[in-house]
Order: structure tokens, then sequence, then C-alpha cells
């Protein structure tokens, strides 16, 4: 896997983890790949991905049974939403609105645009 | 542990390499050591391994003098080096020559990491290609086990799918009682495998630190413009744009960019080391 994005290498596995997430690949209860699979998945330091699964785990996304592995939280899935949610707020949100403002773009303007071309599979 | 303590070694008179060289390494980690051209990376690994002796000081390696060349120490620690030779004999009889000698050998993740490799069976190692051997060379020092493993630059001659099969094997062979040392050129082949960068320059180490600790302290920018002077700790042209390292505000970690955080190490070590350490 090749990284890009200038977030830190633990972070951008745990967007990984989160995809998986929200497409349904992984489910309540699951068992998901131990922190060294996921290791030699993304060709990285296992002490990276133990940071990966410790920030999901603070987060209640996932947890540990002892012994067993880590497995997606009951409500693995909402915090997972809610996370995204926070995330699109709070970094991605003011871009695109200085975006908008540097273009001249009102919300009125997106509105109209939405409603002519709505977009696919929404 | 791995402790060199107030080592001093030169090749010539009054041309100190290592001058009161001191260099803790933990296990469980692994360590890129990065250095410029003839600043020692080779010597120094040398001296961990025992194949070297200090002028004066110690290199102690899990409690063992390293010069002593203890072989309880010995079969612990595998080099695979930068330039090597192997003999004119197949694999199988290079392995049960050599295997012996290392008490926690195991066949089964040889034959495994062989064949990741690709590497044939029936070519004389001295008939293979350079990349060929040194893959050959990688799977054997990981198959011994042992607790040290030294590797001088392990990526060169490796084509494309080698360096990520080489990423995965690391990946799945590191554990807590290991430590890994890994000497380097090719740092964007490695990045992400390394968990403590460590820099040797002028006879001295001058940076060990963990890149979980480096990501919280730094961030890596490739553009500067409107970075305020005062939040820069360096800075370089890159491709017609200043790029450089910057005081981390944000609290969010960034991808640790080791060019950068090499070429403004050798720059001014200790303008980072103070940032990291205030």
């Amino acid at each position: 896997m090749e990284f890009r994005e200038s977030q830190a290498i633990y972070l951008q596995i745990a967007e990984r983890f989160f995809e998986n997430i929200l497409q349904k690949k992984w489910t309540s209860g699951d068992k998901i790949p131990s922190i060294r699979d996921m290791a030699v998945e993304f060709e990285v330091n296992p002490n990276t991905t133990m940071r990966t699964f410790n920030y999901l785990q603070d987060k209640g996304v996932i947890y540990n049974k002892r012994g067993i592995g880590y497995f997606l939280a009951d409500d693995g899935l909402e915090k997972t939403i809610a996370l995204k949610k926070e995330q699109f707020l709070q970094e991605e949100l003011p871009l695109f609105l200085r975006t908008m403002q540097l273009l001249g773009l009102s919300l009125d303007d997106l509105k109209a645009y939405v409603q002519k071309h709505p977009l696919a599979g929404s | 542990m791995i402790t060199l303590q107030d080592v001093q070694f030169s090749y010539k008179k009054n041309k100190p390499l290592f001058d009161h060289l001191n260099l803790t390494l933990q296990p469980g980690f692994i360590y890129g050591l990065l250095g410029k051209n003839g600043a020692g990376k080779t010597s120094l690994l040398k001296h961990i391994a025992g194949l070297l002796y200090p002028d004066a000081g110690v290199c102690n390696i899990f409690g063992y003098e390293a010069q002593a060349r203890n072989p309880e120490m010995l079969q612990d620690i595998f080099l695979v080096p930068e330039e090597f030779a192997l003999p004119g004999v197949l694999p199988a009889s290079y392995v049960k020559l050599h295997a012996p000698f290392y008490s926690k050998f195991n066949y089964e993740q040889l034959n495994r990491y062989l064949a990741e490799f690709d590497i044939p069976t029936d070519t004389k190692l001295a008939n293979m290609s350079y990349g060929q051997k040194k893959k050959f060379l990688i799977s054997f020092a990981l198959a011994t086990n042992a607790r040290l493993l030294i590797l001088d630059e392990p990526t060169n001659g490796l084509d494309i799918p080698s360096k990520s099969q080489f990423r995965k094997i690391m990946a799945s062979a590191l554990d807590e009682e290991k430590v890994v040392i890994i000497s380097t050129h090719q740092v964007r082949d490695l990045e992400n495998l390394i968990d403590n960068v460590v820099v040797l320059e002028k006879g001295h180490i001058i940076f060990n630190r963990n890149i979980a600790e480096i990501s919280e302290r730094m961030a890596f920018e490739h553009n500067l413009r409107g970075v305020d002077e005062t939040e820069i700790l360096y800075a370089e042209d890159m491709q017609g744009r200043r790029a450089g390292i910057v005081k981390n505000q944000s609290g969010l970690e960034t991808r640790v960019d080791l060019e950068l955080l090499f070429n403004g190490i050798v720059k001014d070590a200790a303008v980072i080391n103070n940032h990291l350490t205030y």
C-alpha cells in the first residue's frame, strides 16, 4: 500500500478500518484481523498497527478479548459514523466552504445545482 | 538491550571515526540507521556484531561484550552485509552447513521466505543474481530467529515486487524480543517499517528518537507558503517550492517525511532535538 496523505500512518490505517466498517465488510461482533496480519497487509511496523488498534479501542469502535483477538463493537458502525461526521464537519467542511467562498458560490447555488444534477445512488 | 558506551575507533591515526560514541537500542523496535556516505554506518554495524573492535569503550550486546565473540552471543546475531560472496553450492547445502550454528533456526520459516521471494532451489548460490543472493541471505537471517538482526542496505538490488515482499516479511518477523537495525539510504523503501530514527554524523550519534514522538511534535510540510517563520524548524527548496519541518501545534499527528527529517538533522541537529525535548 502506498501512503500519500500527510496524516500519520496509523491514522491512515484507521481510515481503512472505517471504510471496511462503513461498507459493512465487517459487522458487529466480527473478529478482525490481528495486529500482525494488518502490519503485513499494509507493509508497516507492527508497532504502528498496534497504535491503530489502541486508537480504535479508545474510540470504542473495537474491543479486545484477551488471548482471542479484536472484535468490532456492537455499536461499532454507529461510533464510526459519529466519528466520520465529526471529522467531516471539522476538517473537510471548512475547506469546502473556503473553496465556495473563493469561487463566489452560495449555498443556494449548490442547492440549485444538486436539484438539477441528482447525485448517483442518492 | 544493546549499549555502546564511549566507543572510540579510528582506521588511521589522528583521524577518529568514532569519538566517544554512545548508543542504546531496545528490543521490540526496528531502528533505521541513517548517515551520509562515509559517516561510518557499516563500521558501527561491525562493532555491534563484534567484527571490529573499539580502540576504547564497550559494545555490550545482550550482556556480552561484542568483541569477546562468545558463541552464545554469536548464535543470537545475524548480519546481512551490503557486499558479500556466497559459495558455489546449492541453497540446501549452504543451509545444512550453516543452520546448525543457530539454536533457534526454523526450517519451515526459511522455506516459506524462500518461496515468497521466489528463490530457485536448483541454482548454485554463486550463480544467482545479486538480488536473489541478497533475498536468500535475508531469508536465512530471519530464519535463524537471532535476537539481533543487522541489515546493511537490505533493499539495494531488490526489484520492485521484492521490496514489498521484504516489508511484509519484516512486519511478520518483528517481535518484542528482537532488535532490528537497518542501515539505509533508501528511506522511501523503509519509511513505514522504521520506528526509531538513528543518525550517525561526524563520529557521534546525533539523533535517536521514536517516530511517534517525532510526529506528535513536528509536522512535515511540502509547501511552506503562509507559514510563520517562527514556526519553521528547517526549510529547503523542493521542486521550486519551499518545503520543511514545522512545529506541530495542531495536535494532529502527521506523517514523518524521513528525507526532510534527515536533511533537517544534518543541517542542525540541536534545533530538532531541542524542539523534541522541551
